[in-house]
């Protein structure tokens, strides 16, 4: 994978290009179940928040993480900071001062050391900010709890990190609560607080989307001035592809936990290859009304990622899925609503034949249903296909056997596509092979 | 510990402002509690000089106190079967009640906010057998459970003060404990301890600065009915007997029992006065918790709104009477249409 | 789908709603808060209107007060005549019985205002019961999976619980609840504001469309540009109380009038964004808006007169109103030498920013 030339001069020489890399990186949760599971002691159901996500933060660049909510975008900011466990693979900070340091690996104290160097900017700035501090003392906080500072050079080095970012004259704010603020200032405190023991990189979990419209280029700016002169590294996590062309550098758009398209953020813009990186960009509203979003959007939301679906995840969305995209069960139950919701008259009778389709439900590359009798069954699922014969969910379908009382479809297997190499980006999708 | 110091001071004054800004019934209710309350704190801190007499004395300038003695200008409220002046008796009972009272919320605080905090916070199997413990302390009838204690520290500390007040605490100990720990549950979650986390504050540091602050709010309310509670349960273990001795103290539930028997005979009035006393108390306290507890809830407070009046209309087609005059200018294309503007 | 046409309503000539001179005030300790202060427009049939301003200029409050949902304390004043009735001068009772038949409703968080308990299809049972007493069950069912279908729910949910929705599904579900009465006037706040981008693209699509299935009028409240581009017939800019410009969409995003809506349009990032813009200051506190005009304290154009004068709402053509002495002059408004002075700004800090 390619890393953007350090973009800052004076860092080039002995350190290392590369500040945080992550290799094959798996943040799972175990969900708590129902009450009669918890009562029962049985586990919950495993959610695969970050899943397999292997990629390099060159020192100095802005990575832009993307994605809806549910990707796993903010799991993956946590997790850069040790605040959410590694299950699995690993992340590893090539610090300036201390060298090579395996972050997925540290525990208590020494990961509390870490976020010297590491800092993190929150989404709502009113919740990141205890109510109950002085703007002062909050600000303050992290010199105190890593003994860097106490009395008046706390106070100035304080005082100086507000006026970087621009709460000044710093005596109107020093002794305001958080609740005294406006969103714009909160966040302005927030980052003061982030900065203020000089750390290497930021990652900043949608630091604008709480804000009013007129304060967000405000906050960026603040930002992109604050990496000028800090020489700070970012991970802007985002689901806004807006703010992304923006302010990145490169750009990776996640879907369901896993990377899909990752490389120059013109490139992924000019030039969008994966399908969801393209439905994402034409799905934004531009305040331009010449411009209209097209009508064939992906249908439907982010799936379960406990149950994510066979195949490339993206498929039962995606208005550019083939063959190989791994079809399965859950995705004829929702072709079979689909045609109801417009076949009105036909609904009654058709549900007769076709029974519960609760048996589709779970995840499997042969789908049985029906209860009206193998021959109806097949017929209606005939009827559904004549009505529109480009689906592409057909061409993955290998045989349709007749049971006794229904069909048994079976499906072609497939596995999820890795990120292959495909023009000047990486993208996961299987009509990118190679 | 500047800070500290500047956040309580700041904590403080929002608090006494938002009482002070409450309006209607809450705040009726607060004052009258508050006010009913602090007579007894005055008579309780200034028994020595407020009360004619010693709460054990039976004799004064060498006369013996007459057995249960009408009113009179020596024995303003007569004296009882024990030949104590009543007066004096109820004036150090204040004291008595007050002194057990403060002490056993103040210790059953103490000790169940930061059991209730660090049960919240670490979670785990930790959370699981204090809330097991503090649950079944709890399963017992609060008397029952105070009649235990008290028996208990009867052999170690003796029946005084203390004893009262250190078998009070034991019943609210899991009251503070299940209402921190279920605040701090929740407060756990918050973005501002994830934030404190990723500035890397140690648990302790979590705890101390960033949840505790946050979870005591709810404490003063449960504080003052607490106290209103501690006062009956008081007053019942004297009433048994098993509460602070005569000799002791002076103690309202003692001197009620006492007067019981004298009562069924038709001398009513030495009954009346401990028991007048415990419903002031009890009531006042609750009414300072119920007020402060509308005061402080934000789902019970009434702001009270002001009625919105509305000026007189002004005329479409009067415009722009500011100082400057007239309309601020005139088109040169009279055809541009004006609608709806006011001053 | 013309059967969800109600076929026998008469065809009311002229706007749907009316409001002249609207106030909606909420009182507080230091006077009252004029969130709505002097708000006049027209809604025709089937039109879709958007609502646009920062936060805290009185956008929820202008919806809600058209609904007659008031903030505590509130108290409306003026004109507002919805098919030719002036709401405001009817009993609560007859407000009330408007409300879900002819006036609706749609929120942001749509999860709040669902009763997990209740299935799908009591909902839409209760609904309809309360406001048409005479359908039986089967009827009930018809009406509700018609309006489902058009929102692209499959009937098999139907008698599924809120909790099995996704996000954007229970928006569509609190649109089909809203759109099952056929009422003559929706108001929208910020309705996509919670969802994913794929998803709100989703529901703008059915919003947009709502006219061609059920003739309603809407209001659009949202803080989004690209939204009011992608759904609006007309938009609506209001800041501090006062709708400051309105007008045909296109026609107000290609040349801005106002310089508010101006520097909205600028500030906002969008993918052809190359350079960052914004407001300085904030808006201004409601309960004591600035003299004049209320935006000119944060005013780039901003002249002399701007302090002192209230401007006038004025028409440049096409219904195309804007409230500006600038947009004036520019129009050949005549101001002499001391009123067209530049205003000297005070020096706006972060300490003022929203």
């Amino acid at each position: 994978m390619p890393t953007k030339p350090d973009p800052a001069p004076t860092a080039a020489k002995e350190r290392s290009a590369t500040v945080l890399e992550l290799d094959d990186l798996a943040v799972h949760f175990q969900l708590q179940g129902n009450v009669l599971s918890r009562l029962l002691g049985l586990k919950g159901r495993l959610v695969r928040a970050v899943d397999g996500v292997t990629l390099q933060l060159a020192r100095g660049e802005v990575l832009g993480v993307v994605g809806e909510s549910g990707s796993g975008k903010t799991t993956l900011g946590r997790a850069l900071l040790g605040l959410a466990h590694t299950t699995d693979g690993s992340i590893t900070y090539h610090s300036a001062e201390r060298g090579r340091r395996v972050v997925s690996e540290m525990r208590g104290a020494e990961l509390r050391g870490l976020r010297t160097d590491l800092q993190m900017v929150f989404q709502d700035p009113h919740a990141a900010l205890n109510p109950s501090m002085t703007i002062q003392e909050a600000v303050g906080d992290p010199l105190v709890i890593h003994g860097l500072a106490k009395g008046p050079e706390l106070k100035r080095r304080v005082e100086a990190s507000l006026e970087r970012v621009g709460l000044s004259p710093t005596e109107r704010f020093l002794t305001k609560y958080p609740s005294d603020l406006s969103g714009g200032q909160k966040q302005r405190a927030v980052i003061a607080r982030a900065i203020i023991l000089d750390p290497e990189v930021l990652v900043a979990d949608e630091p604008v989307s709480m804000l009013d419209m007129s304060v967000r280029a405000k906050i960026l700016q603040l930002m992109l001035d604050l990496k000028q002169d800090l020489g700070l590294t970012y991970v802007y996590i985002t689901h806004d592809l807006a703010t992304a062309k923006y302010f990145c550098d490169r750009v990776a758009i996640m879907y369901l936990g896993r990377v899909v398209e990752i490389g120059p953020t013109e490139e992924i813009f000019a030039n969008p290859r994966h399908p969801y990186t393209k439905a994402l960009l034409a799905a934004i509203p531009e305040p331009d009304p010449e411009k209209m979003v097209p009508r064939n959007l992906p249908r439907g939301e982010i799936p379960d990622a406990a149950e994510p679906p066979l195949g490339c995840s993206f498929h039962p969305r995606c208005p550019e899925a083939v063959r190989g995209c791994g079809w399965e069960s859950r995705d004829l139950r929702a072709l079979v609503e689909e045609h109801w919701t417009r076949a009105d008259a036909a609904y009654q009778e058709e549900q007769q034949v076709l029974g519960d389709l609760g048996r589709l439900d779970s995840p499997s590359t042969t789908a049985t249903l029906g209860s009206g009798g193998g021959p109806a069954v097949r017929e209606v699922l005939e009827r559904i296909r004549a009505e529109d014969p480009q689906e592409p969910l057909w061409t993955g379908v290998t045989s349709i056997e007749e049971t006794g009382t229904g069909v048994a479809v079976s499906f072609e297997p497939a596995e999820p596509p890795e990120l292959r190499r495909a023009g000047g980006v990486d993208v996961a999708c299987v009509l990118y092979p190679e | 510990m500047a800070s500290v110091m500047s956040r309580a001071g700041s904590g403080i004054r929002s608090f006494f402002a938002t009482i002070w800004n409450t309006k209607g019934l809450a705040r009726y209710m607060f004052w009258a509690g508050l006010v009913i309350t602090l007579v007894f704190v005055v008579c309780a801190l200034f028994a020595p000089w407020v009360a004619p007499y010693g709460f054990d004395q039976t004799a004064a300038h060498g006369v013996d106190f007459p057995k249960l003695g009408p009113y009179d200008s020596t024995h303003l409220l007569g004296t009882n079967d024990q030949f104590f002046d009543i007066e004096s008796r109820m004036i150090w009972g204040a004291r008595t009640a007050i002194e057990v009272v403060l002490l056993s919320v103040i210790l059953a605080g103490l000790v169940g906010v930061p059991l209730g905090l660090l049960s919240g916070f670490v979670g785990g199997w930790v959370d699981r057998i204090l809330v097991f413990l503090m649950d079944a302390m709890y399963a017992f009838p609060s008397l029952l459970l105070a009649i235990v204690f008290s028996f208990l520290l009867k052999g170690k500390i003796g029946s005084g003060i203390l004893a009262a007040a250190l078998s009070l605490t034991a019943i609210y100990i899991p009251q503070y404990f299940r209402v921190v720990r279920n605040t701090t549950v929740s407060a756990r979650e918050a973005t501002y301890v994830e934030a404190a986390r990723a500035i890397g504050a140690p648990p302790l540091t979590i705890m101390r600065k960033y949840l505790f602050s946050n979870v005591v709010q709810s404490v003063p309310v449960l504080a003052t009915l607490n106290a209103a509670d501690a006062l009956g349960t008081l007053a019942a273990l004297g009433f048994l007997g098993l509460g602070i001795q005569p000799t002791q103290a002076s103690e309202w539930g003692y001197d009620l029992s006492r007067a019981i028997d004298d009562a069924q005979g038709g001398n009513w009035l030495p009954a009346f006065w401990p028991g007048l006393m415990i419903v002031l108390l009890i009531t006042a306290l609750t009414l300072v918790g119920e007020g402060l507890n509308e005061t402080i809830n934000p789902a019970l407070r009434r702001r009270r709104l002001k009625p919105v009046m509305f000026g007189p209309r002004v005329p479409a087609d009067v415009v722009g009477t500011g100082p400057s005059g007239g309309t601020g200018g005139t088109f040169d294309n009279a055809a541009a249409d004006m609608e709806g503007g006011r001053p | 789908m013309s059967e969800l046409r109600d076929a026998g309503a008469p065809v009311i000539e002229g706007p749907v709603l009316e409001a002249r001179d609207l106030r909606v005030w909420y009182g507080t300790d230091r006077g009252p808060v004029r969130a709505v202060d002097g708000v006049s427009f027209t809604l025709r049939r089937g039109e879709i209107l958007g609502l646009v301003g920062e936060s805290g200029c009185g956008k929820s409050t202008l919806g809600r007060g058209l609904i007659g949902l008031l903030p505590d304390g509130g108290a409306r004043d003026g004109e507002l005549r919805f098919q030719g009735r002036d709401l405001l001068r009817l009993s609560g009772r007859e407000q009330r019985a408007l409300r879900g038949t002819d006036l609706a409703m749609i929120f942001q968080e749509p999860l709040t205002r669902l009763n997990p308990l209740m299935r799908i299809s009591e909902h839409f049972e209760e609904t309809l019961h309360v406001h048409e007493p005479g359908l039986d069950k089967r009827e009930v069912e018809q009406r509700a999976l018609a309006v489902l279908r058009v929102m692209g729910i499959p009937p098999t949910r139907y008698r599924a619980y809120p909790h099995e929705f996704s996000g954007g599904m229970r928006q569509r579900l609190m649109i089909a609840l809203a759109l099952v009465l056929r009422p003559a006037f929706v108001v929208a706040d910020e309705p996509t504001t919670a969802l994913d981008v794929l998803v709100e693209a989703q529901i703008i699509r059915i919003l947009h469309d709502l006219r061609t299935e059920f003739d309603t009028s809407l209001l659009l409240i949202t803080h989004n540009l690209g939204i009011i581009a992608e759904a609006c017939d007309r938009v609506a800019v209001m800041y501090a109380g006062e709708i400051v410009e309105i007008g045909d969409a296109k026609e107000v995003f290609s040349r801005p009038r106002h310089p508010y809506t101006r520097e909205l349009l600028r500030s906002t990032i969008s993918l052809s964004t190359t350079g960052l813009n914004y407001i300085d200051g904030a808006p201004p506190d409601l309960v004591e808006p600035p003299t004049g005009c209320h935006f000119h304290p944060r005013c780039p154009d901003a002249m002399a007169i701007c302090a002192t004068d209230h401007p006038v709402d004025r028409d440049h053509g096409d219904g195309h109103r804007a409230a500006c002495w600038a947009a004036d002059v520019a129009e050949g408004l005549t101001l002499d030498e001391a009123q067209r002075e530049p205003l000297k700004r005070e020096e706006i800090s972060v300490a003022d920013e929203a």
